[in-house]
């Protein structure tokens, strides 16, 4: 047993926190947050020079082709420093749809562009209220064509193409939806900026008329593949949060020691050490769930459902906590625009509901265990 | 990143398994599984005499202690292969929880700190479990505050003599030497007049009373010592370092005790999966799932976060205050969890005796269990300062009687 990232992987991980140290200042990150470029282009192209944005793409289209343990110490990384590009919806969502399912003609367009950094991809589920379901998928595919309206789409905006969940049947199973892939550059397509809880990361409103969409995968596997892609995500975006955690917590411990109230470093005040220490223990469980959801990632064991689930389950809890405990260990300052702490605040709050809210993710956790247990 | 045994580790497992399955006491399998929460009880035999033989059993054949050096009475095995003893041990390890405080806290306190000879005579007895250890650290004036103890050692020719009383010590009524922490200047701050001993708890003026516990068990004690005398060879460390000593027995403390606290989680979700609700199978209510999902993720969180310091132990990084983390976590766990379990039983939780109550009456043993685990081995506040304090780097609690003489100090909160 060794569970535990290799030599190799830590320093990939020194190398990723360097680089981002550098191109991805909390200044930089406010260039995006106050809505003057809908993401930074610049550490875009950085990352993939770096060769971050294809490290778990095979070098047979133009990966690093290291693997997923190497992204989940990147994706760490990307959190601490709460990078504003569309690193989860590309790489996580739209390259993992492609490699589960795509044919080696769709793999070859897209995911050397991916991995260059000329190509920005997402997914396309959401329609409204509610959380990932088949019910929920009412946009139609016919005839080659997609019709509908999709909301919210992360980095829907700045996207140069979509994996769109549609519906292409009636029968009431999973089996009526299917995966489409579709250019959002070409006719057909309106897209809408939405206004959303954590700007460093756009949303969009895409409506669809008369869209040319191809399929990805096999008619009816829609809705396996993208249990699947999603399973994949939660793990990934768990590491995310681990990232944002640790970071808020540092720096809430950073603060805490640099405060005089009443005399006194406010770090020295109990109840402020027994909610740092309460951070530590949720980022902390957060991290070894989530280490055992990159185990099962990279693997690709028959246990990743349950450990997807319970990665982001334990992510999510953590991130927010730790964001939202920053800000009252900051008091006042902690509320101010000027401060970063919201920035964490708003990623953290963000991310609890991209992938769909923890109700559904406890929903799943409590299925999967069962099965496990009944099996 | 891989959780497969190396060739080594799997013959290891083969072999501790074959072992296992020839030698374990099997007629307690059973009931050692249904009890494995609250409290270990056998119906028609003497717990301790069952987990002494099977202690003795596994010195006999080289199973003990597995991580200590063989001529202590160990196997000298790494950290992984003691894991993958405790997972082929099953059910039968928590007849261990008898020597948790010999095994986990005097025993590396004595490997660190006493005479070789001592090591050699007193160390392989206590490995095979016919001598039984205690920890007589805390007292009715020092428990959080174990440096304000009160309980005096003076030098008289080559012994010392013992006067004053512990409180909260578990099992000293069947332990045969113990590890005890005494006054030897009071003269001095707190942290500086402490020196630590062993000592043989038969020895003359040693008197045990037993306590009966708020769950209504008796498992600790009060213990006085009236001029007991202690040769000074059973010293451990040096006259006035005792604090220091007791830091190794607390930090083997966490640890022994943190790996060993259950959660109640999987009893828990056991009990949802067949239980039915007013309207419904439990497993299949959102607000039972969701609790559910909560402390899934909580009791998975501690499994593998003892694996990755499993693993850091076997690279050869030393156990550190991060341990705290799993006591903090399981304790007050165990606590939430046995009363949502009583909530689900509605009205009949109320009844606890095994024979009646629901689930053998688990969930009411934890119940009444759990506020002792919240406190022993350090209160869940203290946890919180270790962690604040050692893997955070905030500032210590301020201490007012830190550079005062010990016996300036007030005793009293209110006149
Ligand atoms: C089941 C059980 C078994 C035990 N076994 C042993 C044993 O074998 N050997 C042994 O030596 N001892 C043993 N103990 C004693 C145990 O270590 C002490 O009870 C424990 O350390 C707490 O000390 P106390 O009881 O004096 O409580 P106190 O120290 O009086 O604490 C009272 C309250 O004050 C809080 N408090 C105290 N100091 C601080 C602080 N600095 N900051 C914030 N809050 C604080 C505590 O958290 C607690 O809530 C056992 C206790 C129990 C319950």
């Amino acid at each position: 047993m060794n569970f535990d990232f290799s030599d190799d992987q830590k320093q990939l991980r020194d190398q990723a926190r360097k680089f981002l140290a550098e191109k991805c200042s909390p200044k930089a990150v406010r260039v995006v947050l106050d809505g003057k470029a809908p993401y930074d282009k610049e550490l875009w192209k950085g990352l993939a020079e770096m060769g971050f944005l294809g490290v778990a793409i095979p070098e047979e289209f133009g990966g690093a082709g290291a693997g997923h343990l190497e992204l989940c110490v990147i994706s760490e990384e990307m959190g601490r420093a709460n990078a504003p590009v569309p690193f989860s919806s590309t790489v996580y969502l739209a390259a993992e749809a492609l490699l589960i399912a795509g044919s080696d003609a769709q793999k070859k367009k897209w995911l050397p562009a991916i991995a260059s950094g000329d190509a920005i991809g997402t997914l396309a589920l959401f329609e409204g209220k509610g959380n990932p379901s088949p019910k929920n998928v009412k946009l139609t595919a016919a005839n080659g064509v997609l019709n509908g309206v999709k909301k919210p789409v992360a980095d829907g905006a700045i996207a140069d193409f979509a994996v769109v969940a549609a519906r292409n049947g009636s029968s009431g199973r999973d089996s009526d939806i299917s995966l489409f892939l579709v250019d959002l550059k070409a006719g057909g397509i309106e897209v809408k900026s939405l206004t959303n809880l954590d700007p460093t990361r756009g949303q969009a409103e895409i409506t669809f008329k008369d869209a040319k969409a191809e399929p990805l995968g096999a008619a009816g596997d829609g809705w396996s593949i993208l249990t699947q892609v999603l399973d994949r995500a939660a793990v990934l975006c768990a590491f995310e949060q681990v990232g944002g955690s640790d970071r808020a917590l540092e720096m809430g411990r950073d603060y805490a020691l640099d405060r005089i109230a009443f005399g006194r470093q406010i770090g020295s005040f109990q109840a402020v050490k027994h909610m740092l220490a309460d951070m530590y223990v949720s980022a902390t469980l957060a991290r070894s769930n989530s280490y055992y959801g990159a185990w099962a990632l990279s693997t690709n064991a028959a246990e990743l459902p349950e450990a997807a689930a319970a990665a982001r389950i334990s992510a999510t809890q953590a991130f927010q906590h730790c964001a939202k405990n920053n800000i009252q260990v900051h008091g006042g300052m902690g509320f101010t625009w000027e401060f970063d702490c919201h920035m964490y605040y708003r990623r953290a709050n963000a991310m609890a509901l991209g992938l769909g809210s923890l109700s559904y993710w406890e929903d799943q956790l409590i299925d999967r265990m069962r099965k496990k247990n009944a099996a | 990143m891989n959780f497969d045994d190396t060739p080594q580790e799997a013959e290891f497992r083969a072999t501790a398994r074959t072992w296992i399955g020839a030698n374990a006491p099997k007629q307690y399998e059973e009931e050692l599984r249904k009890s494995s929460l609250g409290r270990t009880v056998l119906k028609n035999a003497d717990i301790l005499e069952v987990a002494k033989a099977w202690q003795k059993k596994k010195a006999d054949a080289g199973w003990a202690c597995l991580h200590w050096p063989k001529e202590y009475g160990g196997r000298g095995s790494s950290p992984i292969e003691r894991v993958i003893w405790q997972q082929e041990e099953g059910p039968f390890g928590q007849l261990s929880r008898m020597f948790i405080i010999g095994h986990g806290m005097c025993g590396p306190t004595m490997m660190a700190f006493a005479r070789e000879e001592h090591k050699r005579t007193y160390l392989p007895p206590l490995a095979s479990g016919e001598k039984v250890w205690c920890q007589l650290f805390s007292e009715p004036a020092g428990g959080s505050d174990v440096a304000g103890l009160r309980t005096r050692a003076e030098k008289d020719g080559d012994d010392w003599v013992i006067n004053g009383q512990k409180i909260w010590t578990s099992g000293a009524h069947y332990s045969d030497y113990g590890i005890l922490l005494t006054r030897t200047d009071p003269t001095v701050p707190k942290h500086k007049g402490l020196t630590m001993f062993f000592l043989d708890m038969k020895s003359p003026g040693v008197e045990v009373r037993p306590i009966k516990q708020a769950s209504g068990a008796s498992d600790f004690n009060e213990v006085y010592f009236t001029n007991v005398r202690i040769p000074d060879h059973q010293r451990l460390g040096e006259v006035g370092d005792g604090w220091n000593v007791s830091l190794t027995t607390l930090m083997n403390e966490r640890s022994a005790i943190g790996a060993a606290v259950s959660t109640g989680f999987p009893e828990l979700f056991e009990y949802c999966s067949s239980l039915m609700l007013d309207d419904g199978p439990a497993i299949e209510d959102r607000a039972v799932r969701s609790k559910l999902a909560n402390w899934a993720v909580k009791a998975s969180g501690l499994k593998y976060t003892s694996m990755r310091a499993i693993s850091a132990l076997s690279k050869g990084e030393r156990p550190g205050p991060e341990n705290s983390i799993g006591k903090l976590v399981a304790g007050s766990m165990i606590q939430d969890v046995a009363t949502y379990g009583l909530d689900l039983q509605g009205a009949s939780g109320v009844v606890s005796g095994p024979e009646d109550a629901e689930l053998a009456g688990r969930f009411q043993a934890m119940l009444l269990r759990a506020p002792g685990t919240r406190v022993e081995g350090g209160t869940d506040e203290i946890m919180r300062n270790i962690i604040a304090e050692r893997v955070l780097g905030l500032p210590g609690d301020i201490r007012v009687d830190k550079d005062v003489p010990f016996n300036k100090i007030p005793t009293k909160g209110r006149g």
